[in-house]
């Protein structure tokens, strides 16, 4: 198994009531399968899916991209438009 | 210099950041917040970041406009929190030897910021709130204190 420390922020941070959370993973699984863990302990953020973005460790990242103990993963909700 | 702050930006430290000697220009940007968006009325920003992550983005920003252009010196500040009507919620300065470097390296700079750096909005408007860049958005029917999500 394999610990990701997870990081929500705004409209997420807002639809998951929480900052942050832990979540375990078989060894092996992409970022795909962390949003399907996710997705079952808050429901809430299922809406959001489609428009997000993903960062390892502080890089962008897509949704193959396969994770390991330790890593830091952030749900990045589309950023701050503007012209 | 690439920072995320709390508070009022000190727009003079943004700039004496990037002077040099051998620049002629410092091109800078503040964004600032309109009292307008969308047919809305605004009433404040609030801005949320992924602190570590939006500086290293920043910075790799400041690396993209050294390939590109000749500049001497890059800085940028974002700030978070709360920023009200007309203050600036970023501050980018750009020093290079000749003015269009900096004009168009700044120019590049905020357009990209708003592509990649993780930092959000919120826009808090006559009737709710919404964050901005997302398609959910919290409405506050006239009359009731709690949102309808």
């Amino acid at each position: 198994m394999i610990r990701i420390r997870v990081l929500f922020f705004a409209s997420l941070r807002e639809k998951a009531r929480t900052r942050e959370c832990e979540q375990e993973l078989e060894d092996g699984q992409n970022i795909r399968a962390l949003w399907h863990a996710l997705l079952a302990r808050y429901p809430a953020i299922e809406p959001l899916g489609a428009s997000l973005s993903f960062a390892v460790n502080q890089e962008y990242a897509d949704r193959d991209q396969i994770l390991r103990d330790g890593d830091e993963v952030a749900l990045i909700p589309p950023v701050s438009g503007g012209s | 210099m690439f920072k995320i702050i709390q508070g009022t930006i000190d727009v003079g430290r943004v700039t004496a950041a990037v002077a040099h000697p051998a620049a002629g220009a410092i091109a800078t940007f503040l964004g600032t917040t309109r009292n307008h968006n969308d047919g809305r009325n605004v009433s404040t920003l609030e801005y949320e970041a992924y602190p570590e992550m939006a500086i290293s983005e920043m910075r790799k920003i400041g690396d993209a406009i050294r390939d590109r252009w000749p500049v001497h010196g890059v800085a940028m500040t974002h700030r978070i929190g709360i920023v009200p009507i007309g203050e600036a919620s970023v501050a980018i300065a750009v020093s290079s030897a000749h003015r269009s470097a900096a004009f168009e390296a700044c120019h590049f700079a905020i357009d990209r910021l708003k592509e990649v750096v993780p930092i959000w909005k919120k826009e808090h408007f006559d009737g709710g709130e919404v964050w901005i860049g997302s398609q959910t958005g919290t409405v506050f029917p006239p009359g009731e204190g709690q949102p309808r999500r």
